[in-house]
């Protein structure tokens, strides 16, 4: 078997390679499905209703989608430059952790100026906490998948210290949970009684931003080609150090966003199980979208909509609801094939 | 002055290298899989997803009736297929080897929660099994301090000793371990032999998440008796840097794993002296936090196998 690269790739096959890659995903999980009993065309009706089929379902879905383009845009953005940051997840309590210091009193501005003040506060804690892995990497070649990994063990602990420490809540009936934050710190709902929040605008306003700048900037084009070609940009007179060193503030930074976003729009306030593995969802996200920022966008409405419709579809059919979790992961990696297929073809010889 | 040398006398505890042994005992058959990997010139990030499914499947046998080997032996196979697939998408397809890996630990993770809510819907409180006894070693188990720990534990803490003086023989002994070094280090050299590359590294990554199996079902049926979403915690993540604190050799594998098993042993006793004054998360911090010093003192002397996760495509170059 030998794996030959197509010359030319037609458009519409890398549109196609999501689509197939979901369908895979869909069949692979049928089996699944079945062995819990639920016949397996009812439940994934149950599904794409409970996702999709009502006003409510929508705001689910895309208020479950905003973390996920926050943290499937880091995942793109490092990953391009082959920066492997597994550390979403981290960086996303990092965030939240400095917006519950600054947002439930200690700042006390008018919300103009209080929101953008938390947005850029929570993304330098995202940026820092990649720091260290990213100038680990440079200067003694530490891979970057441990070290990030392994913080995300780090900083959840740092979160129950401080939740059962200074940071607890004094009316959460001994709950480790942080106070709420302040109106002023608050996202605003988009709809009256629905969960949907103005985080989803400013998760598509980065993914507009992250797209502009990786076409329109130099910055953007030397990203790329640190991550194409680390030898042949360090040859072109890339500064390949210094574009690492930027890709991964830029990643952490926008992971740490997604904390703001769960804390300020969603929850109110900062638990334990403020996010449940956004962060490494956040890495299938990206694979989906094939690290286009645009793409993070719908890649991340479809992997909310399996999530959300598999709660839905857990409480009518009796499928348990980890079915979710399968079919996102079992879809990440028939996406990596049918990518590879549509840049390759397989030659049996 | 009694109570200022108590951190000391941990150390004199016959109890505190008995627990030392027994948190060893999965590293040692992680960092061991993964090492064979590596060898081989795969990085096997699959590693925690494929504890966390050793951990439930070999319960889940021996729950549903099963033998507490032939529970083992399961764990293994249901490993070895994970680590399949892994090769599989790794090998001859050469794809990414760090989001496949983690495409493997999310699937196998969440295969393991599913398949335990599928087939134990209503219970809350897991439930036990009858797991491993400690086997005792007469004579030499009544050696002072260290007889216990050594010769008083359960059988697969014994199984992973052996394991681990078995890979170094295969690894350094046999032309089949010689094969798999060769394809780590320089496959076309390798392919230049008449071996072939593909077969080799895809029956190292079977054989290695095989042993990743082991020591998640090591979880369930010995050290506790019953299986808990999360259990692995980690696990995985730190025989990844105690590979390469361990200069990818099966020897110092052990010697890596025990230390930092005597470390984690030390701390959760420390924890009981001093947890009135330090919180307890700080120390359970301590493992991460060691095992990222651990990469860093390591980094710069490391001879790491040369293809490490570079696929190999024939007449590639």
């Amino acid at each position: 078997m030998r794996l030959e690269p197509r010359t030319r790739v037609p458009f519409a096959l890398v549109i196609f390679a999501p689509v197939a890659a979901i369908v895979a995903s869909f069949v692979l999980c049928a089996g699944l499905v079945a062995w819990s009993g639920a016949s397996i065309f009812e439940a994934y009706g149950l599904l794409l209703k409970g996702a999709l089929g009502s006003g409510f379902a929508l705001s689910e879905t895309f208020a479950r989608a905003t973390p996920l383009i926050f943290t499937g845009l880091a995942a793109a953005v490092a990953f391009k430059s082959r920066f492997w940051n597994i550390g979403a997840e981290g960086q996303l309590y990092a965030g939240a952790l400095i917006i519950t210091v600054l947002g439930t009193g200690m700042l006390d501005l008018h919300p103009g100026l209080m929101i953008p003040i938390l947005v850029i506060t929570s993304a330098v804690a995202g940026a820092l906490m990649l720091l260290g892995p990213v100038l680990l990497k440079i200067h003694f070649g530490v891979d970057e998948v441990v070290t990030t990994l392994l913080l995300n063990f780090i900083v959840l602990l740092l979160v129950s210290l401080l939740l059962e420490g200074p940071l607890k809540d004094p009316m959460g009936l001994g709950w480790p949970q942080a106070e709420p934050v302040t109106e002023a710190a608050e996202l605003p709902r988009l709809f009256r009684g629905l969960r949907l929040h103005s985080g989803l605008l400013l998760a598509l306003l980065f993914s507009l931003i992250i797209w502009i700048v990786s076409i329109r900037t130099t910055l953007g084009y030397e990203m790329r080609a640190v991550g194409f070609n680390q030898k042949a940009a360090r040859f072109a007179g890339m500064p390949v150090k210094s574009v690492m060193i930027k890709t991964a503030l830029i990643s952490g930074g926008i992971a740490g966003i997604a904390g703001f976003s769960e804390v300020a729009g969603m929850k109110g306030n900062l638990t334990l199980d403020l996010s449940p593995g956004f962060g490494y969802t956040g890495i299938v996200v990206a694979m989906l979208a094939q690290l286009h920022p645009l793409g993070v966008i719908i890649s991340a409405a479809f992997v909310a909509s399996i999530f959300v419709g598999a709660d839905a579809m857990s409480r009518s059919a009796g499928v348990p609801s980890y079915i979710a979790d399968v079919m996102v992961s079992v879809s990440l990696l028939c996406m990596l094939v049918s990518v590879l297929l549509v840049r390759f073809r397989i030659r049996w010889s | 002055m009694e109570t200022s040398f108590a951190w000391l006398e941990i150390f004199l505890n016959a109890s505190f290298w008995v627990a030392a042994v027994r948190i060893a005992t999965p590293l040692i058959f992680g960092t061991l899989g993964e090492v064979i990997c590596e060898r081989a010139g795969v990085l096997n990030l699959g590693i925690e997803g494929i504890m966390t499914f050793g951990a439930m499947a070999g319960w889940m046998a021996v729950y549903q009736g099963a033998g507490l080997w032939t529970g083992l032996l399961f764990a293994a196979a249901c490993g070895g297929t994970f680590g399949l697939l892994h090769a599989m998408l790794t090998v001859p397809l050469g794809l990414s080897q760090h989001v496949t890996g983690i495409g493997i630990t999310l699937l196998a993770t969440s295969l393991s929660s599913y398949v335990y809510r599928l087939i134990l819907p209503e219970v809350n409180s897991p439930p036990r099994i009858q797991a491993f006894e400690p086997l005792e070693i007469p004579g030499l188990s009544s050696i002072p301090l260290i007889g216990e720990a050594l010769f008083k534990q359960t059988p697969l803490t014994y199984f992973a000793f052996i394991s681990v003086i078995v890979v170094a023989y295969v690894l350094y002994r046999t032309p089949v371990g010689l094969a798999v070094q060769m394809v780590g280090e320089n496959p076309a050299a390798a392919e230049a032999q008449g071996l072939n590359v593909t077969l080799i590294r895809t029956g190292a990554v079977v054989c290695g998440s095989a042993f990743m199996a082991v020591g998640g079902a090591f979880l369930t049926m010995s050290a506790f008796n019953a299986f808990f979403f999360n259990m692995i915690n980690g696990r995985g993540w730190i025989c990844i840097a105690l590979v390469v604190f361990a200069s990818w050799r099966p020897g110092k594998a052990l010697l890596g794993a025990l230390l930092f098993a005597a470390f984690d042993a030390y701390q959760m006793r420390l924890q009981q002296l001093l947890g009135a004054e330090i919180p307890y998360q700080i120390f359970l911090m301590m493992p991460y936090v060691l095992s990222i010093l651990a990469l860093i003192v390591m980094s710069r002397r490391v001879g790491y196998p040369q293809a490490l996760m570079i696929p190999y495509r024939k007449g590639e170059r």
